[in-house]
Protein backbone atom coordinates (compact mmCIF):
# COMPACT_ATOMS: atom_id res chain seq x y z
CA UNK A 1 0.00 0.00 0.00
CA UNK A 2 0.45 3.48 -0.80
CA UNK A 3 1.15 6.62 1.91
CA UNK A 4 2.67 8.59 -0.49
CA UNK A 5 0.70 11.76 0.12
CA UNK A 6 -0.33 14.70 -1.69
CA UNK A 7 0.94 18.13 -0.99
CA UNK A 8 -2.05 19.92 -0.52
CA UNK A 9 -2.35 22.48 -3.31
CA UNK A 10 -5.11 25.35 -2.60
CA UNK A 11 -6.08 24.10 -6.37
CA UNK A 12 -8.24 21.80 -7.83
CA UNK A 13 -6.44 18.67 -9.47
CA UNK A 14 -7.52 19.35 -12.61
CA UNK A 15 -6.37 22.85 -12.72
CA UNK A 16 -2.77 21.81 -12.43
CA UNK A 17 -2.29 19.80 -15.80
CA UNK A 18 -1.42 22.22 -18.52
CA UNK A 19 0.42 19.33 -20.44
CA UNK A 20 -2.02 17.66 -23.74
CA UNK A 21 -2.14 13.95 -22.74
CA UNK A 22 -3.24 10.95 -23.87
CA UNK A 23 -5.82 8.53 -22.26
CA UNK A 24 -5.10 4.88 -23.57
CA UNK A 25 -8.31 3.48 -21.67
CA UNK A 26 -11.31 5.19 -21.66
CA UNK A 27 -14.10 2.80 -20.77
CA UNK A 28 -17.65 4.18 -22.87
CA UNK A 29 -20.82 2.42 -22.33
CA UNK A 30 -24.50 2.45 -24.92
CA UNK A 31 -26.82 4.37 -22.79
CA UNK A 32 -28.87 2.08 -24.14
CA UNK A 33 -28.75 -1.21 -26.26
CA UNK A 34 -32.10 -0.53 -28.01
CA UNK A 35 -31.37 3.12 -28.81
CA UNK A 36 -27.82 3.32 -29.39
CA UNK A 37 -27.11 -0.34 -31.04
CA UNK A 38 -29.88 -2.02 -32.47
CA UNK A 39 -30.05 0.46 -35.14
CA UNK A 40 -25.89 -1.63 -36.12
CA UNK A 41 -27.63 -5.17 -34.81
CA UNK A 42 -29.69 -7.09 -37.43
CA UNK A 43 -33.27 -8.34 -35.71
CA UNK A 44 -32.94 -11.73 -35.59
CA UNK A 45 -29.88 -10.86 -33.14
CA UNK A 46 -31.92 -8.07 -31.25
CA UNK A 47 -34.64 -11.48 -30.81
CA UNK A 48 -31.50 -12.97 -29.71
CA UNK A 49 -30.16 -11.22 -27.13
CA UNK A 50 -33.81 -10.42 -25.99
CA UNK A 51 -34.84 -14.08 -25.82
CA UNK A 52 -31.44 -16.05 -24.78
CA UNK A 53 -29.11 -12.82 -23.08
CA UNK A 54 -25.48 -12.90 -23.74
CA UNK A 55 -23.68 -16.17 -22.24
CA UNK A 56 -19.93 -15.47 -21.99
CA UNK A 57 -17.57 -18.51 -21.61
CA UNK A 58 -17.82 -18.95 -17.67
CA UNK A 59 -19.54 -20.33 -15.12
CA UNK A 60 -20.79 -17.14 -14.10
CA UNK A 61 -23.59 -16.03 -16.78
CA UNK A 62 -25.08 -12.95 -15.29
CA UNK A 63 -21.33 -10.83 -14.77
CA UNK A 64 -18.12 -10.96 -13.74
CA UNK A 65 -16.70 -14.08 -11.29
CA UNK A 66 -16.20 -11.54 -8.26
CA UNK A 67 -17.90 -8.66 -6.97
CA UNK A 68 -16.00 -5.23 -7.67
CA UNK A 69 -14.37 -2.26 -6.06
CA UNK A 70 -17.39 -0.34 -6.38
CA UNK A 71 -20.44 -0.56 -8.63
CA UNK A 72 -20.67 -1.21 -12.05
CA UNK A 73 -16.25 -1.41 -11.48
CA UNK A 74 -16.78 2.51 -11.65
CA UNK A 75 -15.97 5.58 -9.32
CA UNK A 76 -18.74 7.17 -7.65
CA UNK A 77 -18.39 10.27 -9.19
CA UNK A 78 -18.79 9.06 -12.40
CA UNK A 79 -22.82 8.43 -13.01
CA UNK A 80 -23.69 11.18 -15.57
CA UNK A 81 -26.16 13.61 -13.90
CA UNK A 82 -28.87 12.94 -16.69
CA UNK A 83 -28.81 8.94 -15.81
CA UNK A 84 -27.11 5.78 -17.48
CA UNK A 85 -24.24 3.83 -16.92
CA UNK A 86 -20.93 5.36 -16.16
CA UNK A 87 -19.21 6.47 -19.39
CA UNK A 88 -22.59 6.30 -21.06
CA UNK A 89 -22.65 10.20 -21.79
CA UNK A 90 -20.80 11.98 -24.29
CA UNK A 91 -20.68 15.82 -22.71
CA UNK A 92 -20.58 14.52 -19.14
CA UNK A 93 -16.80 12.84 -20.01
CA UNK A 94 -15.85 16.07 -22.11
CA UNK A 95 -16.58 17.74 -18.61
CA UNK A 96 -15.40 15.59 -15.93
CA UNK A 97 -12.08 14.28 -17.80
CA UNK A 98 -11.43 15.16 -21.60
CA UNK A 99 -11.73 18.92 -20.99
CA UNK A 100 -10.18 19.56 -17.14
CA UNK A 101 -6.98 16.78 -18.31
CA UNK A 102 -5.95 18.03 -21.49
CA UNK A 103 -6.64 14.80 -22.58
CA UNK A 104 -5.71 15.16 -26.56
CA UNK A 105 -6.05 11.76 -27.43
CA UNK A 106 -8.55 9.13 -25.65
CA UNK A 107 -8.24 5.35 -26.48
CA UNK A 108 -12.35 3.65 -26.46
CA UNK A 109 -11.69 0.10 -25.01
CA UNK A 110 -15.42 -0.93 -25.16
CA UNK A 111 -15.75 -3.70 -22.35
CA UNK A 112 -18.45 -6.59 -22.75
CA UNK A 113 -18.86 -5.36 -26.36
CA UNK A 114 -19.61 -8.85 -27.78
CA UNK A 115 -16.50 -10.37 -27.34
CA UNK A 116 -15.77 -13.96 -24.94
CA UNK A 117 -19.51 -14.58 -26.12
CA UNK A 118 -20.21 -18.17 -26.70
CA UNK A 119 -22.27 -18.28 -29.64
CA UNK A 120 -19.55 -17.23 -32.46
CA UNK A 121 -22.46 -15.57 -34.69
CA UNK A 122 -24.12 -13.33 -32.08
CA UNK A 123 -20.51 -12.45 -30.85
CA UNK A 124 -19.27 -11.61 -34.55
CA UNK A 125 -22.76 -9.26 -35.06
CA UNK A 126 -22.39 -7.91 -31.25
CA UNK A 127 -18.67 -6.87 -31.98
CA UNK A 128 -19.51 -5.54 -35.63
CA UNK A 129 -22.47 -3.53 -34.01
CA UNK A 130 -20.43 -2.12 -31.39
CA UNK A 131 -17.58 -0.89 -33.77
CA UNK A 132 -20.39 1.42 -35.52
CA UNK A 133 -21.90 2.46 -32.25
CA UNK A 134 -18.61 3.88 -31.51
CA UNK A 135 -17.80 5.46 -34.50
CA UNK A 136 -21.74 7.02 -34.65
CA UNK A 137 -22.03 7.74 -30.82
CA UNK A 138 -18.22 9.05 -29.99
CA UNK A 139 -15.97 9.59 -32.54
CA UNK A 140 -18.16 11.16 -35.08
CA UNK A 141 -18.96 13.49 -32.46
CA UNK A 142 -15.52 13.80 -30.61
CA UNK A 143 -12.14 14.16 -32.65
CA UNK A 144 -10.33 13.20 -29.55
CA UNK A 145 -11.69 10.22 -29.68
CA UNK A 146 -10.50 6.86 -31.31
CA UNK A 147 -12.54 4.01 -31.24
CA UNK A 148 -11.49 0.10 -30.82
CA UNK A 149 -12.03 -2.45 -33.46
CA UNK A 150 -13.33 -5.00 -31.03
CA UNK A 151 -13.25 -8.52 -31.99
CA UNK A 152 -14.94 -11.73 -32.08
CA UNK A 153 -11.62 -13.40 -30.97
CA UNK A 154 -12.58 -16.97 -30.39
CA UNK A 155 -13.20 -16.83 -34.11
CA UNK A 156 -10.04 -15.67 -35.91
CA UNK A 157 -11.82 -15.78 -39.53
CA UNK A 158 -14.68 -13.70 -38.11
CA UNK A 159 -12.49 -11.64 -36.66
CA UNK A 160 -10.25 -11.16 -39.18
CA UNK A 161 -12.60 -9.79 -42.07
CA UNK A 162 -13.86 -7.45 -38.63
CA UNK A 163 -10.43 -6.47 -38.94
CA UNK A 164 -9.96 -5.95 -42.90
CA UNK A 165 -13.87 -4.44 -43.05
CA UNK A 166 -12.13 -1.44 -40.68
CA UNK A 167 -8.78 -1.34 -42.04
CA UNK A 168 -8.22 2.30 -43.23
CA UNK A 169 -10.67 3.99 -41.25
CA UNK A 170 -9.24 6.29 -38.64
CA UNK A 171 -12.27 6.48 -36.36
CA UNK A 172 -9.84 3.48 -34.89
CA UNK A 173 -6.70 3.27 -33.29
CA UNK A 174 -6.41 -0.48 -32.52
CA UNK A 175 -8.02 -4.16 -32.54
CA UNK A 176 -8.71 -4.80 -28.83
CA UNK A 177 -8.98 -8.25 -27.63
CA UNK A 178 -9.24 -9.24 -23.93
CA UNK A 179 -6.56 -11.16 -22.06
CA UNK A 180 -8.35 -14.27 -20.58
CA UNK A 181 -8.84 -16.36 -23.88
CA UNK A 182 -9.90 -20.14 -24.36
CA UNK A 183 -6.19 -20.60 -25.03
CA UNK A 184 -3.22 -18.40 -24.46
CA UNK A 185 -3.37 -15.88 -26.96
CA UNK A 186 -0.20 -16.82 -29.23
CA UNK A 187 -1.39 -20.02 -30.20
CA UNK A 188 -1.87 -20.69 -33.61
CA UNK A 189 -5.69 -20.29 -33.82
CA UNK A 190 -5.72 -16.75 -33.05
CA UNK A 191 -2.56 -15.82 -35.44
CA UNK A 192 -5.36 -14.31 -38.52
CA UNK A 193 -6.24 -11.67 -35.54
CA UNK A 194 -2.45 -10.49 -35.36
CA UNK A 195 -2.28 -10.67 -39.63
CA UNK A 196 -5.05 -9.10 -40.08
CA UNK A 197 -4.24 -6.39 -37.57
CA UNK A 198 -0.64 -5.95 -39.23
CA UNK A 199 -2.26 -5.35 -42.91
CA UNK A 200 -4.40 -2.99 -41.13
CA UNK A 201 -1.14 -1.49 -39.72
CA UNK A 202 -3.37 -1.43 -36.43
CA UNK A 203 -1.74 -2.21 -32.99
CA UNK A 204 -3.42 -4.99 -31.19
CA UNK A 205 -4.48 -3.93 -27.09
CA UNK A 206 -4.60 -6.97 -25.07
CA UNK A 207 -7.05 -5.85 -22.25
CA UNK A 208 -6.76 -7.55 -18.74
CA UNK A 209 -10.38 -9.27 -17.98
CA UNK A 210 -12.33 -11.48 -20.09
CA UNK A 211 -13.94 -15.14 -19.75
CA UNK A 212 -11.97 -17.86 -20.73
CA UNK A 213 -13.42 -20.13 -18.11
CA UNK A 214 -10.08 -20.30 -16.40
CA UNK A 215 -8.79 -18.90 -13.11
CA UNK A 216 -7.18 -16.00 -13.57
CA UNK A 217 -3.83 -17.07 -11.73
CA UNK A 218 -1.94 -20.17 -12.47
CA UNK A 219 -3.10 -21.58 -9.23
CA UNK A 220 -6.61 -22.18 -9.50
CA UNK A 221 -9.34 -20.21 -8.50
CA UNK A 222 -8.63 -17.38 -5.73
CA UNK A 223 -11.10 -16.60 -3.20
CA UNK A 224 -11.32 -12.93 -2.95
CA UNK A 225 -11.36 -10.30 -5.53
CA UNK A 226 -8.18 -7.96 -4.17
CA UNK A 227 -6.59 -11.46 -5.59
CA UNK A 228 -8.18 -11.17 -9.19
CA UNK A 229 -6.84 -7.76 -9.02
CA UNK A 230 -3.56 -8.63 -8.93
CA UNK A 231 -4.10 -11.70 -10.66
CA UNK A 232 -4.11 -9.74 -14.20
CA UNK A 233 -0.73 -9.24 -14.01
CA UNK A 234 0.41 -12.95 -13.62
CA UNK A 235 -2.30 -13.80 -16.77
CA UNK A 236 -0.84 -10.54 -19.27
CA UNK A 237 2.81 -12.79 -18.25
CA UNK A 238 1.27 -15.51 -19.89
CA UNK A 239 -0.23 -14.05 -22.38
CA UNK A 240 2.87 -12.04 -23.70
CA UNK A 241 5.08 -15.58 -22.79
CA UNK A 242 2.55 -17.07 -25.17
CA UNK A 243 3.10 -14.60 -27.89
CA UNK A 244 6.47 -14.47 -28.10
CA UNK A 245 7.20 -18.35 -27.65
CA UNK A 246 4.84 -19.01 -30.45
CA UNK A 247 6.94 -17.03 -32.37
CA UNK A 248 4.14 -14.01 -33.11
CA UNK A 249 6.57 -11.58 -32.98
CA UNK A 250 9.15 -13.55 -35.65
CA UNK A 251 6.65 -13.81 -38.26
CA UNK A 252 5.18 -10.64 -37.96
CA UNK A 253 7.85 -7.74 -37.37
CA UNK A 254 5.97 -4.95 -37.81
CA UNK A 255 3.35 -6.26 -35.35
CA UNK A 256 2.30 -4.11 -32.30
CA UNK A 257 0.98 -5.37 -29.23
CA UNK A 258 -0.01 -3.49 -26.29
CA UNK A 259 -0.95 -5.29 -22.77
CA UNK A 260 -3.60 -2.74 -20.83
CA UNK A 261 -4.69 -2.71 -16.89
CA UNK A 262 -2.17 -5.67 -16.16
CA UNK A 263 0.27 -3.30 -14.29
CA UNK A 264 3.61 -3.03 -15.90
CA UNK A 265 6.25 -3.45 -12.85
CA UNK A 266 6.34 -7.19 -13.34
CA UNK A 267 7.74 -6.95 -17.16
CA UNK A 268 11.59 -6.41 -16.45
CA UNK A 269 11.76 -9.46 -14.64
CA UNK A 270 9.59 -11.74 -17.11
CA UNK A 271 11.88 -10.39 -19.48
CA UNK A 272 14.94 -11.29 -17.79
CA UNK A 273 13.87 -15.08 -16.69
CA UNK A 274 12.64 -15.31 -20.73
CA UNK A 275 16.06 -14.28 -21.79
CA UNK A 276 17.80 -16.08 -19.13
CA UNK A 277 15.94 -19.33 -19.84
CA UNK A 278 15.95 -18.81 -24.03
CA UNK A 279 19.98 -18.84 -23.84
CA UNK A 280 19.39 -23.05 -22.21
CA UNK A 281 16.31 -23.90 -24.48
CA UNK A 282 16.25 -21.73 -27.20
CA UNK A 283 16.46 -25.30 -29.48
CA UNK A 284 13.37 -25.96 -28.19
CA UNK A 285 11.56 -22.62 -29.81
CA UNK A 286 13.92 -22.47 -32.72
CA UNK A 287 11.71 -20.23 -34.53
CA UNK A 288 12.32 -17.40 -31.88
CA UNK A 289 15.36 -16.29 -33.13
CA UNK A 290 16.37 -13.51 -30.74
CA UNK A 291 16.33 -13.03 -27.01
CA UNK A 292 12.42 -12.59 -26.09
CA UNK A 293 13.59 -9.46 -24.47
CA UNK A 294 14.76 -7.67 -27.76
CA UNK A 295 11.02 -8.84 -29.41
CA UNK A 296 9.25 -6.92 -26.47
CA UNK A 297 11.75 -3.95 -26.55
CA UNK A 298 10.52 -3.41 -29.67
CA UNK A 299 7.17 -5.06 -30.58
CA UNK A 300 5.54 -4.68 -27.00
CA UNK A 301 3.95 -1.80 -25.00
CA UNK A 302 2.53 -1.66 -21.69
CA UNK A 303 -0.38 0.90 -20.13
CA UNK A 304 0.50 2.40 -17.26
CA UNK A 305 -2.73 1.94 -14.54
CA UNK A 306 -3.13 0.65 -12.14
CA UNK A 307 0.51 2.06 -11.46
CA UNK A 308 2.01 0.17 -8.87
CA UNK A 309 2.74 2.60 -5.86
CA UNK A 310 5.66 1.32 -4.19
CA UNK A 311 7.21 3.47 -1.28
CA UNK A 312 9.69 4.98 -1.87
CA UNK A 313 7.99 6.20 -5.17
CA UNK A 314 11.84 6.14 -6.73
CA UNK A 315 12.03 2.18 -6.92
CA UNK A 316 8.72 3.08 -9.26
CA UNK A 317 11.09 4.84 -11.30
CA UNK A 318 14.04 2.01 -11.45
CA UNK A 319 11.28 0.00 -12.60
CA UNK A 320 10.04 2.13 -15.90
CA UNK A 321 14.37 2.89 -16.41
CA UNK A 322 14.29 -0.83 -16.56
CA UNK A 323 12.06 -1.42 -19.31
CA UNK A 324 12.33 1.89 -21.06
CA UNK A 325 10.17 5.32 -21.19
CA UNK A 326 9.20 4.30 -24.70
CA UNK A 327 7.41 1.56 -23.44
CA UNK A 328 5.03 3.09 -21.41
CA UNK A 329 1.50 4.67 -22.02
CA UNK A 330 -0.57 6.88 -19.68
CA UNK A 331 -3.90 5.44 -19.19
CA UNK A 332 -6.47 6.62 -16.43
CA UNK A 333 -9.62 3.76 -16.83
CA UNK A 334 -12.29 6.33 -17.03
CA UNK A 335 -14.70 5.98 -15.41
CA UNK A 336 -13.40 2.43 -13.41
CA UNK A 337 -12.37 3.04 -9.78
CA UNK A 338 -9.17 2.25 -10.31
CA UNK A 339 -8.45 5.04 -12.10
CA UNK A 340 -4.98 6.94 -11.85
CA UNK A 341 -4.69 10.58 -11.83
CA UNK A 342 -2.78 12.26 -13.99
CA UNK A 343 -1.71 15.08 -11.47
CA UNK A 344 -0.56 12.25 -9.55
CA UNK A 345 0.89 9.10 -11.04
CA UNK A 346 4.14 10.07 -11.81
CA UNK A 347 6.31 11.51 -9.14
CA UNK A 348 7.42 15.42 -8.91
CA UNK A 349 10.97 14.67 -9.60
CA UNK A 350 10.45 12.97 -13.43
CA UNK A 351 11.82 15.05 -15.93
CA UNK A 352 9.83 17.60 -18.65
CA UNK A 353 11.22 14.69 -21.71
CA UNK A 354 9.87 11.69 -20.17
CA UNK A 355 6.51 13.53 -19.22
CA UNK A 356 6.67 14.00 -22.62
CA UNK A 357 7.06 10.87 -23.56
CA UNK A 358 4.84 8.86 -21.10
CA UNK A 359 1.62 10.98 -21.38
CA UNK A 360 1.75 11.67 -25.14
CA UNK A 361 4.59 10.68 -28.00
CA UNK A 362 4.93 7.51 -26.44
CA UNK A 363 1.10 6.78 -27.73
CA UNK A 364 1.72 9.39 -30.70
CA UNK A 365 3.90 6.53 -32.25
CA UNK A 366 2.67 3.58 -30.90
CA UNK A 367 -0.56 4.57 -32.85
CA UNK A 368 1.24 6.55 -35.80
CA UNK A 369 -1.53 9.25 -34.88
CA UNK A 370 0.54 12.63 -35.45
CA UNK A 371 0.22 16.11 -33.25
CA UNK B 1 -8.73 32.15 9.58
CA UNK B 2 -12.62 33.91 8.56
CA UNK B 3 -15.82 32.90 8.89
CA UNK B 4 -17.98 32.11 5.83
CA UNK B 5 -21.81 32.03 5.83
CA UNK B 6 -22.71 29.38 3.19
CA UNK B 7 -26.03 27.60 3.34
CA UNK B 8 -29.49 28.69 5.47
CA UNK B 9 -30.00 25.38 7.69
CA UNK B 10 -33.37 24.67 6.15
CA UNK B 11 -31.22 24.21 2.70
CA UNK B 12 -28.57 21.53 3.98
CA UNK B 13 -30.78 19.22 5.84
CA UNK B 14 -30.09 15.79 7.81
CA UNK B 15 -28.53 13.96 4.93
CA UNK B 16 -27.32 16.58 2.75
CA UNK B 17 -24.34 17.66 1.06
CA UNK B 18 -22.71 20.73 -0.73
CA UNK B 19 -19.21 21.10 -2.14
CA UNK B 20 -18.24 24.95 -1.73
CA UNK B 21 -15.45 26.64 -2.91
CA UNK B 22 -14.18 29.42 -0.29
CA UNK B 23 -10.69 31.23 -0.57
CA UNK B 24 -9.77 28.64 -3.82
CA UNK B 25 -10.68 25.84 -1.57
CA UNK B 26 -13.20 22.90 -2.87
CA UNK B 27 -14.74 21.89 0.53
CA UNK B 28 -17.24 19.75 0.91
CA UNK B 29 -20.16 19.79 3.85
CA UNK B 30 -22.22 17.59 5.31
CA UNK B 31 -24.85 17.19 7.57
CA UNK B 32 -25.20 13.84 9.67
CA UNK B 33 -28.58 13.51 11.81
CA UNK B 34 -27.74 17.12 12.30
CA UNK B 35 -24.49 17.77 13.14
CA UNK B 36 -22.54 19.57 10.21
CA UNK B 37 -19.09 18.37 9.42
CA UNK B 38 -16.09 20.26 6.03
CA UNK B 39 -13.94 17.95 4.61
CA UNK B 40 -11.30 19.35 1.79
CA UNK B 41 -12.87 17.98 -1.34
CA UNK B 42 -9.53 16.16 -2.28
CA UNK B 43 -8.50 13.07 -1.04
CA UNK B 44 -5.03 12.66 0.05
CA UNK B 45 -4.78 9.80 -1.54
CA UNK B 46 -4.72 10.89 -5.47
CA UNK B 47 -7.13 13.56 -5.06
CA UNK B 48 -10.59 11.97 -5.57
CA UNK B 49 -13.71 14.46 -4.87
CA UNK B 50 -14.28 13.43 -1.36
CA UNK B 51 -18.04 15.32 -1.45
CA UNK B 52 -19.09 12.49 -3.86
CA UNK B 53 -18.14 9.81 -1.65
CA UNK B 54 -20.99 7.54 0.43
CA UNK B 55 -21.20 7.69 4.00
CA UNK B 56 -21.25 4.30 5.71
CA UNK B 57 -20.49 3.38 9.25
CA UNK B 58 -17.76 2.12 11.39
CA UNK B 59 -17.37 -1.22 11.03
CA UNK B 60 -14.87 -3.07 13.55
CA UNK B 61 -13.89 -6.82 14.58
CA UNK B 62 -12.08 -8.09 17.82
CA UNK B 63 -12.03 -11.77 16.07
CA UNK B 64 -13.33 -13.78 13.08
CA UNK B 65 -17.01 -14.07 13.66
CA UNK B 66 -17.82 -10.91 15.49
CA UNK B 67 -18.32 -7.93 14.43
CA UNK B 68 -19.76 -4.20 15.74
CA UNK B 69 -21.49 -1.63 13.43
CA UNK B 70 -21.48 1.72 14.82
CA UNK B 71 -21.41 5.29 14.38
CA UNK B 72 -23.59 5.10 11.08
CA UNK B 73 -23.20 7.73 8.05
CA UNK B 74 -19.82 9.25 9.74
CA UNK B 75 -17.47 7.37 7.89
CA UNK B 76 -16.70 8.42 4.31
CA UNK B 77 -15.52 6.34 1.46
CA UNK B 78 -13.61 8.20 -1.11
CA UNK B 79 -15.49 7.54 -4.77
CA UNK B 80 -12.34 6.73 -6.44
CA UNK B 81 -10.42 3.87 -4.70
CA UNK B 82 -12.82 3.42 -1.22
CA UNK B 83 -9.82 5.04 1.19
CA UNK B 84 -12.22 5.58 4.46
CA UNK B 85 -11.89 8.89 6.72
CA UNK B 86 -13.72 9.03 9.82
CA UNK B 87 -15.82 12.68 9.92
CA UNK B 88 -14.84 13.89 13.10
CA UNK B 89 -11.33 13.63 12.71
CA UNK B 90 -10.32 13.55 9.00
CA UNK B 91 -8.35 10.49 9.88
CA UNK B 92 -7.90 7.33 7.58
CA UNK B 93 -9.04 3.93 8.70
CA UNK B 94 -6.15 2.84 6.81
CA UNK B 95 -3.34 4.55 8.73
CA UNK B 96 -5.05 6.87 10.69
CA UNK B 97 -2.02 8.67 12.22
CA UNK B 98 -0.60 9.36 9.02
CA UNK B 99 -3.57 10.19 6.11
CA UNK B 100 -5.90 12.43 7.18
CA UNK B 101 -8.39 14.31 4.89
CA UNK B 102 -8.03 18.15 6.08
CA UNK B 103 -11.06 19.25 8.17
CA UNK B 104 -12.55 22.48 8.35
CA UNK B 105 -14.62 23.41 11.54
CA UNK B 106 -18.89 24.09 10.72
CA UNK B 107 -21.19 25.04 12.94
CA UNK B 108 -24.98 27.01 13.24
CA UNK B 109 -25.16 30.84 13.80
CA UNK B 110 -28.81 32.39 13.84
CA UNK B 111 -28.96 35.00 11.62
CA UNK B 112 -29.20 38.05 13.87
CA UNK B 113 -25.71 37.08 15.20
CA UNK B 114 -24.87 37.64 11.69
CA UNK B 115 -24.62 41.15 11.28
CA UNK B 116 -21.96 41.00 14.09
CA UNK B 117 -18.95 41.84 11.34
CA UNK B 118 -16.71 39.31 10.74
CA UNK B 119 -18.71 36.50 8.81
CA UNK B 120 -18.36 36.55 5.28
CA UNK B 121 -21.48 36.01 3.25
CA UNK B 122 -20.75 35.11 -0.29
CA UNK B 123 -24.07 34.88 -2.06
CA UNK B 124 -27.08 35.15 -0.06
CA UNK B 125 -29.32 37.18 1.72
CA UNK B 126 -29.67 36.71 5.39
CA UNK B 127 -32.75 37.16 7.48
CA UNK B 128 -33.04 37.45 11.14
CA UNK B 129 -35.71 34.60 11.78
CA UNK B 130 -33.12 32.10 10.20
CA UNK B 131 -30.49 30.11 11.11
CA UNK B 132 -27.32 29.77 8.88
CA UNK B 133 -24.37 27.00 8.50
CA UNK B 134 -21.02 28.65 8.96
CA UNK B 135 -17.41 27.22 8.06
CA UNK B 136 -14.20 28.24 9.47
CA UNK B 137 -11.64 28.83 6.69
S1 LIG C 1 -8.17 9.24 -4.48
FE1 LIG C 1 -9.29 8.76 -2.71
S2 LIG C 1 -8.84 6.70 -2.40
FE2 LIG C 1 -7.62 7.22 -4.11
Amino acid sequence: MTVQLLERRATQPAAAVKMAIADCDIHPSPKSMEKEVYPYLEKRWQRHLETYGVRPRQGFANGPAFPKGQPDASRRDAYPPNGGRPGSDLDFMRQQHLDPYNVQLGILNPLRGGQGVQNGDFSAALCRAINDWQIAEWTSKEPRLKGSVVVPYEDAAASAAEIDARAGDTNFAQVLVLSRTAEPLGQRRYWPIYEAAARAKLPVAVHAFGYGGFPVTGGGWPSYYIEEMVGHAQCNQSVLTSMVMEGIFERLPTLKVILVEGGFAWLPALAWRLDKVWTRLRDETPHVKRPPSSYIRQQVWVTSQPTEEPEPRRHLLDTIEWMGWDRLLFATDYPHWDFDDPTQVLPPRVGEQQRRQFFMENARAVYGITG
Amino acid sequence: MSRHVIAATRDLPPGGRRVVTIKGRAIAIFNIAGEYFGLLNRCPHQGGNLGEGRLIGLVESGEPGDYRYSRPGEILRCPWHGWEFDLRSGRSRCDPARIQAKCFAVRVAPGEALGEGDYVLETFPVTVEENYVVVEV
